[in-house]
Formats: structure tokens, sequence, C-alpha cells
């Protein structure tokens, strides 16, 4: 069965989502996905823009959180969309990914939601004979 | 996700306690401030479970507390009260929230609803134009690195140095606008260069600014001390934080405390509540960092209060005298502070977190200013923007009973995207012109997710507060005009 990247979830205070990947490194890649998907319209954004992204964490968990949190920094402090993710390398608690995207440009990018910080909260990666699952929650 | 399924032991109409051995590991009982119908809306979501969770937290003292506005969070519920105490407690940043020193602040003003609501439209487009606001929002101030760093020391002083209101506000603020404990030394680059472009900003999502009049005053002496005078009576309400640099304060500081946790032997039940003792480098370093983002937001409010009160002056085309915009009081409530309370009979030194919760202290109590000595702390209650917001203040009750905490507004009961599915945001907009009041946004889709529906009714959570005793209502005012993010 082919599932989907990813899909959106109900949450009272804030806005999760579900995101899936055949292994890890396309969980992480989807679910980087999903935080652009709240965010905007990914198909809106374009290939200008090329960033190296390395994070060390404490476990897998962990490391996803602050992947997401890098994102979303990079998109509050220095306005940047991105759409593709090509994670590098990712062992253990370490990641290495170049990520692709654009500048905000607010002609052509809508601004669905500000989504300010990835959370722990129910955090839980799983892995079943179709491959890998996790919910996060957001902050927005 | 599945309803709670624990028991309530209630205590009376207002209070209702999770016991202690409702699950292994709570160090307190559990204490919801609700009625008995609130209750139902409360189990819906695991809400509860939250609350039990926060008495896992080494050094909490009484009890682990939930205002009638609780609902679901991360880690703590919203509406949550907890009190550590100093000697051997711990300190969490989920206790406070990412939106550290979200709050609000409240101005009186000389004019009336009808004249305000001839100059509706044009007051609102002023407001909007000298107010940024909306998703990534950049400021009209900007700041150097260096000046960033006097800001988050200085709190609303700064702004007051650099011409953005006036030392009365200060005395009008929680706290003067400005935690003495905060050090710079704390927050990380990546905080700073969030923080920078977004100094002075409403934000977006619930964050607004509400023009008001006055519909009805419960205590006339109070209010008036207040400068809340009379029906009909406009007051200005602006409710927004401290943006992408609270956030990243929090996000830095939680990382940090994963692994303090770990380290200090905590044991907890959910990963968000990651927490390190008071007394630890990791403790302290994160509270000097909050005071920095708290000083940031106060900052925030003022820049704001400022540009308000331009606007006024410019489309009434009277100088500030005239309009009498005074700042009735200004309140955190995603904090957390070391006060001194009384446990078990003893005066005691503890860390309360308040994290959608206001703090009401009663009347008489050293750090509110000389002119509410004898009624107590303002305490500032937004409601929805459909509805009305309250003004209280605060009571001994509360000393005694709930850490000098009360209610912090309406509570959502519905999600972001189920308000969404089901309302417009168009339609919204429409249905509260229809009922004279304006709205002024950025982005008119996602007014749909902040429409009464999608919130508790205030005057119910309000209402609980005021049996319970822990705030006495002072007056209620509905909106006229609103500028949402």
């Amino acid at each position: 069965m082919v599932k989907r990247a990813f899909e959106i979830t109900d949450h009272t205070a804030d806005v999760g989502i579900i995101a899936y990947g055949a292994n890890i490194k396309q969980l992480f890649s989807n679910a980087a996905l999903a935080l652009f998907s709240l965010i905007t319209e990914p198909e809106n954004i374009e290939e200008k823009i090329k960033r190296h992204v390395e994070i060390i964490s404490e476990d897998r968990d962990s490391l996803l959180v602050e992947w997401l949190n890098e994102l979303i920094y990079l998109f509050d402090a220095e306005h940047i969309l991105f759409k593709r993710f090509n994670i590098e390398n990712l062992r253990g608690n370490q990641l290495r990914a170049i990520c692709y995207g654009e500048n905000l440009d607010p002609l052509r990018h809508k601004i669905n939601m500000g989504v300010k910080a990835a959370t722990y909260h129910m955090l839980e990666i799983n892995r079943d004979s179709d491959g890998y699952e996790v919910q996060i929650i957001f902050d927005v | 996700m599945p309803k709670w399924q624990g028991q309530f032991v209630k205590i009376d109409d207002y209070h209702w306690k999770i016991p202690q051995s409702y699950k292994k590991g709570m160090r307190v009982p559990g204490l919801i401030y609700a009625s008995e119908e609130m209750l139902e809306s409360i189990r819906e979501e695991q809400t509860p479970e939250q609350v039990a969770n926060v008495a896992f937290l080494p050094g909490i003292v009484n009890f682990s507390m939930a205002m009638p506005d609780i609902h679901w969070g991360y880690g703590f519920p919203i509406g949550g009260v907890a009190a550590m105490d100093v000697k051997d407690g711990v300190i969490s940043p989920g206790g406070v929230g990412y939106d550290i020193n979200c709050g609000v602040r409240l101005l009186r003003t000389n004019l009336n609803e009808a004249e305000v609501r001839l100059k509706i439209n044009q007051l609102l487009s002023e407001l909007f134009a000298n107010v940024p606001s909306g998703l990534g929002s950049q400021g009209r101030i900007r700041v150097s690195q260096k000046e960033m760093r006097e800001l988050m020391i200085e709190g609303a002083h700064w702004a007051v140095k650099h011409g953005f209101g006036s030392k009365e506000d200060l005395d009008a603020t929680e706290e003067g606008g400005r935690m003495k404990s905060a050090d710079p030394g704390r927050v990380s680059d990546k905080a700073v260069k969030r923080g920078m472009p977004q100094a002075g900003t409403l934000g977006s999502g619930n964050h607004f600014l509400e023009i008001q009049v006055v519909k009805e005053i419960f205590e006339p002496k109070i209010a008036s001390i207040m400068g809340i005078n009379e029906i009909g009576q406009v007051l200005v309400l602006i409710h927004t934080g401290s943006r992408g640099f609270g956030h990243q304060v929090c996000t830095d500081h939680l990382r940090v405390m994963e692994e303090a946790a770990s380290k200090y032997g905590i044991k907890l039940p959910d990963r968000q509540l990651a927490c390190a003792p008071i007394e630890s480098n990791e403790g302290r370093d994160y509270l000097a960092a909050m005071a920095c983002a708290a000083n940031y937001a106060w900052c925030n409010r003022q820049c704001i209060v400022h540009w308000v009160r331009e606007s006024f002056s410019k489309i009434f085309n009277k100088n500030l005298d005239g309009l009498g915009m005074e700042q009735v009081y200004d309140v955190a409530h995603n904090i957390a502070k070391l006060e001194e309370h009384k446990v078990d009979g003893q005066k005691s030194q503890v860390c309360v977190h308040r994290k959608g919760a206001t703090r009401a202290f009663p009347p008489g109590h050293k750090e509110i200013p000389l002119r509410y000595k004898e009624i107590g702390q303002p305490v500032l209650i937004p409601g929805d923007m459909g509805r009305c917001s309250f003004i209280a203040v605060g009571t001994q009750k509360a000393m005694e009973e709930s850490f000098g905490s009360t209610c912090h507004g309406a509570g959502r009961i519905l999600s972001r995207h189920a308000a969404r599915r089901i309302l417009r945001g168009k339609d919204v907009a429409q249905d509260l012109e229809r009922r004279g009041i304006i709205i002024k946004t950025g982005d008119i889709s996602s007014l749909a997710e902040e429409a009464s529906q999608a919130y508790k009714d205030v005057t119910k959570v309000i209402e609980i507060c005021h049996q319970a005793g822990i705030s006495k209502k002072v007056a209620r005012a509905t909106p006229l005009g609103v500028i949402k993010g």
C-alpha cells in the first residue's frame, strides 16, 4: 500500500501533521514538506536557494523536532520557503541535508499560517511493515 | 482523541479535584475551577490528564491547578497554574508556553461610542497602517544587535526612553514592564535574529487590537479608580506577546531541559514537560532568558500603545490629554515568577507557572501600583471578537487558594482546522458587521479560526472565577472594531 506523504490532523489548541516515509530519510523529508504545506502552497515555491542544514541531537525524536525547528527558524528569521529536502545523511542522532527553496515573495506566496515551533508533544516515530509514521504537533 | 475517563471529586460547585491517587507519580492532587456543565467539555479531550501530568513535577506544592478556560496544550494544559518550591522544585518552559509574556494591555479614553462609531472605518484604517500586524510582520522600529540587548534588559522602559508612551504607563504594567532577572547572555543568536525584525509588531493568530465599548459596570467605585466611569465609554485592548523571539527562547531551552531532566533523574510522563531544578544552571539560564522575552513583549505592547494613541489623536484631532488615553493596566498571561506565597501556613518562595492564567493580586499587595492598592490588581480577560471582554480585580482568596491567579480568556473549543471547515472568514466578517463590529485584517480567511463559535463563552469563564472568589468582576466591554493580524 502506498501511503500519502503526509496528512494534516486536528488539534484544539494547535495544528498537527502525520508524516509517512518508506524509510527514515523520507519520513524526515515528508515531515518538512508537511510543515511548508501548512505555511503556504509548496507548488508555488521555486528552487532558487540551496541551504545546507546539519543537526546533532540527543536522540532521533529530538532530531526530528530540531530539524523542523531549524526550518521554522530559517523561515521566520530569513524568510526562506523550502519545497525539497535532500537528506544526505541521517544516522542515529545526526542529520545532514540540503534544502531547496526561495525567499518569500508576498506577491506570489500566500502565507496561510504562522507556524512558530514544532513540539515534542505526543511525538512518537512508529515503524510497521509499510515504513515509518510520525505525528507532530506545531505551535501556531 | 478519546474522552477522559477519570473521576472528578466535587469540592463545591466551582472546585473539582483530581485525587492524587488517580495516577501513580502525582505529588499533589489536581484542582480544576469549573462548573458542572463545563466539566463535560473539559473531558472531551485529555485535558484533565495534562493536569494530572503536571502534578508529577518535583517541588510542586498544594495542587496542579487549571482555570475554567482550560484547554488542551502540549505538556501543560492552557489555563494551567503550578507553583514549585524554589528550594527543591523545578522550572519548566512548557509551563510558560512558547509565546512568553503573551499578555493584554488596556487603555481608557474620554471618547464615547457615538463619536467613535462615526469614524470607526477611518480609525481602523489608520490603526491598521500604523501598527504592523499579520504573519511575518516587520516592525517600524529597527533595532541593532546592541539595541536589542538593551531592549531585552529594559523591556517597556526601553520603549519609553525612545519616545513610545510615558512613565505613567510603566507604573500601570505588571513588573513595571521589566523583569530585572533578564540576562541577554542566556539568549541564543538565533532568538536575537528572529526577534530583531519583529520588535513592535502585533503578529497574527489570536492576537488583536480591539476598540471596545463599556456595556456593564459591576463595581462602579473600583471601575472609577481605573478611569472607567460610564456605560458607552470607549476602551482599547491590545493582545500580543513576544513573537518569534519568545518562541525561539522556548525552543532553545526546551532542548536544554530535555537533557537536564535526564541528568537530574527527573521522570516525566510527557517530554514536553521537560524541566530542571530552579536552583540549577539550566533552570537559572532559562529564567534569565525567559525574562528577556518577557521584557521584549512588554516593549512590544509599549510601542503599540504609542501608535494607537497617535492614530486616535490624528483621527479625532485631539491631543493626548484631551483623549484621556491613559493605560489602565498590562498583564502577562504566559509567564513564570518567583513569588512569596503561603504554603501550609508558612511564607514560602515559590516559582508560579502561569500558562494561560493571569496574576490576580489582592488589595494591599506590595507588587501592585499605589493607585490600585485599595482595589487590588486589575485583571484583563479578553473574550473572542464577537462576544465581550471583562475587567476584574485580584482578591485575597486568589492569594490563599490559586497562588494569586485567575483565568486569562475564553479558551478554544474548536481547532483552527475545524473552525475553517465549518466557517468562512468572509461570512464571519459580514456577520460581525451586521452586529456593529467592524473587522480589519490582512488575511480574511483566517478570521474563521477566531470566530465566536471556536471559543468558550468568556462570560461563563469569568463567572466561575468570580463565584469561586479568585477574581472579582468590575466591568464588561464589547468590541466595536477589531484589527486582526
